[in-house]
């Protein structure tokens, strides 16, 4: 993987991108993967001036509303549930505490890196129930759905998943819509069109008019695809390009596709900070409600209001940058998170917080 | 298990007892603790000190003295390249070594969880033995206590040590200046990956031991050649070494420039990190130090850490200087610079 | 999202009665088990794409030399001057 993380090429593509742009342009990196890549490489600074990125929602640990946290914490201080989660769930506020305070509770809650493991861990624990929380993008869609054809294949019945899926051509849709957004172009989300190829790209980019280039994650990849975008730009024309061709295929995996369709269906999703988007997000289908949490506790729990300080709405949109919002750095920072963009390291405000020095200096 | 392990096992063997657990018995300070204790811990580490069996060590230690206090609750207990015992004993001295000091001699308190099984406990008094052996050092006063089932996680161990100040060493933050040479003395985030690499839930095939080791020999010697001109040693346990930088940065009021490229990570170490979407600046480590040295001395100093066993892998990482005060800025592979700042809490693995 | 990092199959094993392909993968010395279910014609020797213990892609050598080349390409058109940097690393 080193050769994508080539410095030498790294200045070639820099130099390239300086040369290419004549006018100031704003590209949104979709995914939260993309913002970290952005970040860590210090990109954003070597970039010249006329391009700004604008971080989007692609951040599912941002976007997971309060109302699933709060259910997630809910059933962990039950005593007889295991919640399972990906770690980086574990720091994210609901209405009231995190997971990790649960924990700190006494909740029995454990970091997965797979949601396999949850259903090796239901096996081993059949005295007890087994929810793993399954937050993602299409990428980790078919292996939360492969846990739930897992578990049915074992015929356990003390295994569910709580599941916050969310979409991410839909709210590129609805970041495009938005009359305020003054967006020119996109990176898409390399691993998500692993899974589910480009097709959607194509009418967004033929209405809007505006050049949408999937990418990867090493720093090569990202700077590639903001070229791509600005060549695109410059010569006024809007496609949809595949700068990571080395793995996303037109077509993205068919077999993931389906093992995705088997177990869930599409639903209108809540995303934390933008509200309700149309077909953003899965369900589980009936025929596994078994294994659905919604469906097999029966809690519920309404949405929680947002802090009214928190502008994460309007900054996962690209209409604000996270300096703007009057709580930044003040009382909203990654140790006291007031909202989505502040939690994770990908999210927007926390990417902003801590290389803030240096935008000051 | 090391060569050095084996063979104190074999010289060492565990003394015929009529109890596989320890039971809450055992703490109370009856006959079973003083089975526990005489046929186990007295016997083992056997010093003259130590053997009075009073309520407290008296010894006699001239001049500037340093003194630190740390504790364990690692888990697992036993991880690739060690167990709680050695690291517990090596970290007190690695401090007391960070300070300067020859460490001499420690306490060792242990909260034991009933249930704890005999032959575990015995293998942690080994290596306990064993790395105060190879420091040098004594176990001259300790104390053993038994809670329930539930109310410890196997084993708990605190350690304090003392040592003699090194008549040379001058160390402290105030005496960091710009243009200071800063030094890691081996391969970074080796210790946390190797705890990672059998923590349930993120088990993964590896070699990735521990780096738990004594450092005060190579300490010692350094501070023998370079006296004043080390500024600061410091090690990066917890919270890894873009922790400790970012306190010091704020504690001196200067700032901090490191570079990517230059940190040293073990290949394996370097892909477990990828794999698990951890950072390995933030990684704990255990044998591991970073010295702040004056500019001068930087390639002599270099030069005789990388010909000791503990600094083989040892890197000039970057320096101090006066921009951007109180602040960490990493220059990455490719070239950008980013601001370091400290994580809000543990290092959680991500997926995005 | 979403982490992903590529690793070559070392070995294949069948569990549940032949039911699932689980794999297990090599990424440079580390390696961890993942399921195959979604790539039916993945090989041993194979580079695939991981992402929270699922394989989800095989990496394509040909294309991944192609992005380098995409530089060397524009310098085509005229626009830059040193090709020699542009050339293909060996992966």
């Amino acid at each position: 993987m080193s050769e994508y993380r080539d410095p030498e090429l790294a200045k070639k593509y820099l130099e390239e991108i300086k040369k290419t742009v004549t006018q100031p342009w704003s590209i949104m990196e979709v995914c939260g993967g993309q913002t970290h890549s952005l970040v860590k490489n210090g990109i954003i600074e070597m970039l010249p001036k006329e391009v700004t990125m604008i971080h989007g929602p692609g951040c599912p640990v941002c976007v997971t509303s309060l109302s699933v946290i709060d259910k997630a914490i809910h059933l962990a201080l039950e005593k007889n549930v295991i919640l399972c989660s990906f770690g980086d769930m574990l720091r994210v506020p609901g209405s009231g505490k995190n997971l990790l305070e649960a924990k700190a509770e006494g909740a029995d809650v454990r970091i997965l890196y797979s949601p396999l493991e949850a259903v090796k861990i239901a096996e081993d624990n059949p005295n007890h129930e087994v929810v793993f929380f399954a937050v993602g993008f299409e990428t980790t869609a078919p292996a939360n759905a492969l846990s739930i054809i897992h578990a049915h294949r074992k015929k356990l019945n003390n295994f569910s998943i709580l599941i916050s899926h969310v979409l991410v051509p839909p709210a590129i849709k609805a970041v495009i819509q938005d009359e305020e957004s003054k967006i020119d172009g996109f990176l898409a989300a390399g691993h998500v069109c692993t899974i589910m190829g480009n097709s959607e790209y194509y009418p967004l980019s033929r209405e809007y008019k505006v050049p949408i280039v999937v990418t990867g994650f090493e720093p090569l990849d990202v700077l590639q695809g903001i070229l791509m975008v600005l060549r695109q730009l410059e010569a006024k024309s809007y496609k949809v390009e595949n700068q990571y061709s080395r793995i996303v295929r037109e077509e993205g995996n068919a077999e993931a596709q389906k093992i995705i369709h088997s177990v869930f269906e599409i639903k209108n999703q809540i995303w934390r900070g933008i509200g309700e988007i149309p077909d953003s997000g899965y369900k589980v289908r009936s025929k596994y409600q078994s294994f659905d949490a919604n469906q097999k506790f029966n809690i519920t729990i309404n949405e929680a209001p947002e802090n009214p300080d928190c502008i994460s709405g309007q900054i996962m949109k690209g209409l604000k940058k996270p300096f703007e919002c009057s709580q930044f750095g003040k009382k909203c920072k990654p140790t006291n998170p007031l909202g989505a963009p502040m939690v994770s390291s990908e999210g927007a405000c926390a990417a902003y917080y801590h290389f803030s020095g240096l935008v000051e200096a | 298990m090391s060569e050095k392990k084996l063979r104190m096992q074999l010289q060492c063997p565990m003394p015929k007892l009529d109890f596989d657990v320890i039971t809450l018995g055992h703490g109370s300070g009856g006959v079973l603790t003083n089975k526990l204790l005489d046929s186990g811990v007295f016997d083992l580490l056997s010093n003259p000190i130590l053997n009075e069996k009073h309520d407290g060590a008296i010894f006699k230690l001239d001049g500037e003295m340093a003194f630190s206090t740390d504790s364990f609750l690692v888990s697992p207990i036993f991880f690739p390249g060690g167990n709680i015992g050695e690291l517990a004993v090596n970290g007190t001295i690695n401090d007391l070594s960070m300070c300067g000091a020859l460490p001499k001699y420690i306490s060792l308190s242990f909260i034991i969880e009933e249930g704890l099984k005999m032959s575990e406990f015995w293998d942690i008094l080994l290596s306990i033995k064993l790395a105060c052996e190879e420091a040098g050092v004594q176990v001259v006063t300790g104390d053993t206590k038994v809670v329930e089932k539930g109310k410890g996680d196997k084993i708990f161990i605190n350690t304090s040590g003392v040592g003699k100040l090194h008549p040379k060493a001058k160390i402290g933050a105030k005496n960091i200046q710009e243009g200071d040479s800063i030094i890691v003395s081996g391969n970074i985030a080796s210790h946390g990956m190797a705890i990672m690499s059998v923590r349930e839930g993120l088990e993964f095939d590896s070699e990735i031991l521990s780096d738990t080791t004594n450092l005060n020999h190579t300490v010692s010697s350094l501070l023998d050649e370079f006296e004043h001109k080390i500024h600061l040693l410091t090690d990066p346990t917890r919270g890894g070494v873009a922790t400790v930088l970012k306190e010091i940065a704020q504690n001196i009021g200067l700032g901090i420039e490191i570079s990517q490229n230059k940190l040293p990570v073990n290949s394996q170490v370097a892909g477990a990190c990828e794999l698990l979407g951890l950072d390995p600046l933030y990684v704990a480590n255990e044998g591991l130090f970073i010295a702040f040295v004056d500019a001068t001395i930087e390639e002599d100093f270099l030069k005789k850490l990388q010909k000791d066993s503990n600094g083989i892998n040892a890197k000039v990482i970057g320096k101090v200087v006066k921009d951007h005060p109180n602040q960490v800025v990493m220059e990455s592979a490719i070239g950008g610079k980013r601001v370091i700042s400290m994580l809000p809490g543990e290092q959680l693995p991500r997926i995005c | 999202m979403c982490l992903a990092i590529p690793g070559k199959i070392n070995s294949i094993e069948l569990q549940y009665g032949g039911a699932v392909r689980m794999a297990t993968i090599s990424f440079g010395g580390i390696t961890k088990e993942a399921s195959l279910e979604m790539l039916p014609d993945a090989d041993i020797g194979d580079y695939v794409l991981v992402h929270v213990g699922v394989a989800i892609s095989k990496v394509n050598e040909e294309e991944a030399q192609k992005s380098f080349k995409y530089l060397e390409e524009l310098g085509e058109l005229g626009e830059l001057t040193d090709v020699d940097n542009y050339l293909p690393k060996s992966m």
